[in-house]
């Protein structure tokens, strides 16, 4: 049994046989062409063929794998019919009579090479596609057709890293997830594994192409850990698992109405993170006890107009009588500038994280930002409504919000529509400034919600989707845990809740330190409700009291996650 | 001979997908197309050269076109830019 590490790059655990996929070394020679015409035509017809071939994977392609993967052979069509990249391969046929091969081979390593050394994944990934491209050609033109990779048994795909032309001739029905020596996140690899459903784990390195062919592997696509001959105890653990997690789920399911109530007695508040009205109702069915977070972006963003008051009433009317009685906290709009609004510039920033979003940029819009707040308040009537303002950095800032909101009160009032009255207010604490100065936040507040995938980002200085830095920004890091103890703890003291909408919220493994630390409110994903209700209900609290005492003098994220992987066994 | 220039608004900048509707676009119109990015420049109606520019969000690009539908082609390019290739956010 050995244990290899590379880069999880779609989710789930698949057990199997290794099939080695080897691209063919098609060699060909380079020779001087006696009739560059007769070559030239030679090729023209290849690349013709090539085209007529492409349509075909493309129907393929959009029948199996559905139409971004297709989207990837139409890009090759256009490579074929490139003018510039034609026009290379016939200059070098025509005028340096070379062979069709050597010719279409220099010209496609060109473009390839220059989008290897770009500096951005997603451009690099590209040369992926020029090579593909070129060994279809190149097939062609030494008459050698391309075979279909046949599985005659569930397996485990290896390779060095697959082309979207390898992966279309696979046989779907019978893979149970990749494995590759190259490739990252971005890969064509990681994309069709995620659109395919099955794991897959990249970047490994080329000791994989030194595996056997029909080895036993197991392999997690989250973990990014892959086991070459899992011992039996292993494999049984692993059978073992997937079936008392399919039969936890289900039992998960039938109690999902049942409050969220510690062994020792406290309840605490198990809410949903929602985006839109889908998402609304499916949070009612997996047993949300109301939305721990509205997020009102969707409706902001791919149009040309604002959204008017009347508009956003009616959807926010609709998602609150979906709730019925049940809270909800709605988070007034969140964009800046990685987001595109057709009727606000928000201008191009070097830092969209640092620049200017969210309720800074509708503090400075006082009629975009009130617009918002008359929606909310007339649809919160009848209603259990919490207005949250997201990037909050000073209490100065609250008090301005607060003001705008009175302002909306008003407002209403003088046109005659009805809105909710009792109505709490409170921040997203996602900047570290709001989570050290909590105990002077509480005298504007009815409530906390801490934001940990930002206030984390914030905290340690590194976003999550840099994969250079992705070590350092992880929520469990005990600088990360120790703020959202205080706020937690001056929260508390000056009366007010306080929640957590960050995706730790729903984390079973830090479920417990939250508990410990005194959280009242968790919100997460839809889906992850079931889950968390039951490790709720199978904790006390003084025990994890102890727990969240011992993590927060703990020196880093990885003495945290050993200590709590080891609590759950 | 005409010439505009624009900031990439695609949050994964003129890749795959939207390189792939701009270069369709282009090819629509007779003039002979280019588009700069710093020292760069790349026929817009080849996909390859478009693609080594390397455009990402917030690249400013300027497009020269030169012929009779030159005027039409950069309305055409920048229209296409607004509407953020087609795709959602």
């Amino acid at each position: 049994m050995q244990t290899l590490r590379g880069i999880g790059a779609s989710p789930g655990a698949a057990i199997g046989p290794a099939f080695l996929f080897q691209q063919e070394d098609l060699g060909f020679k380079a020779y001087e062409v006696a009739e560059p015409q007769a070559e030239w035509k030679r090729m023209e017809i290849a690349f013709q063929m090539a085209s007529t071939q492409l349509k075909l994977i493309y129907e393929k392609a959009l029948q199996e794998a559905g139409e971004s993967q297709a989207a990837i052979f139409e890009a090759h069509m256009q490579m074929i019919e490139d003018p510039e990249l034609i026009g290379l391969v016939r200059k070098s046929i025509l005028d340096g009579h070379n062979n069709a091969e050597k010719a279409l081979l220099d010209a496609a390593e060109h473009y390839a090479r220059t989008l290897e050394g770009l500096a951005d994944e997603y451009f690099r990934a590209r040369a992926t596609d020029v090579r593909d491209v070129a060994h279809r050609c190149l097939r062609l033109l030494l008459g050698r057709p391309q075979v279909d990779v046949v599985l005659n048994k569930p397996s485990i795909i290896v390779g060095r890293d697959l082309t979207p032309s390898d992966t279309v001739r696979m046989d779907k029905s019978m893979l149970l997830g990749f494995c590759t020596a190259e490739g990252g996140a971005t890969s064509h690899t990681a994309i069709l594994a995620k659109a395919l459903g099955v794991p897959a784990v990249v970047g490994m390195g080329d000791i994989v192409l030194t595996l056997a062919d029909d080895i036993p592997l197991m392999i997690n696509g989250r973990t990014g850990e892959i086991i070459v001959n899992p011992d039996e105890t292993t494999v049984a653990t692993f059978v073992q698992n997937q079936k008392s997690e399919k039969e936890r789920a289900a039992a998960e399911l039938l109690e999902v109405s049942q409050p969220a109530i510690t062994k020792d007695g406290r309840r605490v508040e198990v809410v949903a993170n929602v985006g839109s009205v889908a998402d609304a109702k499916k949070a009612v069915t997996l047993g949300a006890e109301g939305i721990g977070l509205l997020r009102t972006e969707f409706l902001y963003l791919d149009r040309q107009t604002a959204p008017n008051e009347d508009e956003q009433y009616a959807v926010y009317k609709t998602i609150f009588d979906i709730q019925g009685s049940r809270p909800v906290v709605i988070r007034t709009i969140d964009v800046g500038g990685d987001k595109e609004l057709a009727y606000i510039d928000l201008g191009h920033e070097d830092n969209p994280f640092l620049g200017w979003r969210a309720i800074r940029m509708c503090l400075d819009n006082p009629d975009f930002f009130k617009t918002q707040l008359r929606a909310i308040l007339r649809a919160a009537l009848g209603h259990d409504i919490r207005i949250m303002f997201p990037m909050i950095a000073t209490v100065n800032e609250v008090k301005q919000a607060r003001r705008f909101l009175d302002e909306a009160r008003v407002e209403l009032e003088v046109a005659g529509n009805p809105f909710g009255e009792k109505i709490q207010v409170g921040i997203m604490v996602e900047i570290p400034a709001a989570a050290v100065m909590a105990d002077k936040f509480v005298k504007v507040v009815d409530f906390f919600s801490i934001g940990t995938n930002d206030l984390t980002q914030y905290t340690m200085a590194a976003e999550r989707t840099n994969k250079k830095v992705a070590h350092l920004s992880n929520a469990l890091e005990p600088a990360v845990l120790r703020l959202i103890a205080k706020v937690i703890e001056e929260g508390h003291k000056g009366g007010v809740w306080v929640g957590m909408c960050g995706e730790l919220a729903g984390e079973p493994k830090a479920i417990p330190i939250l508990l410990g630390l005194g959280l009242d409110e968790f919100s997460m994903a839809p889906t992850l409700i079931p889950h968390a209700k039951a490790v709720i209900r199978a904790s006390d609290v003084a025990g994890c009291q102890k727990i969240a005492k011992k993590v927060l003098d703990m020196q880093s994220y990885f003495e945290v996650d050993a200590y709590l992987s080891k609590l759950l066994l | 001979m005409a010439e505009i220039s624009f900031v990439i608004k695609n949050k994964v900048g003129l890749h795959a997908r939207p390189a792939s509707v701009f270069v369709r676009e282009a090819s629509k119109f007779k003039s002979a197309i280019t588009v700069i990015h710093g020292d760069k420049q790349a026929n817009a109606k080849s996909i390859l050269s478009v693609l080594t520019l390397g455009a990402n969000l917030g690249t400013v690009i300027s497009i020269r076109a030169e012929g009779e539908d030159a005027e039409d082609a950069l309305k055409a390019l920048m229209t296409l830019n607004e509407s953020n290739y087609g795709e959602a956010q």
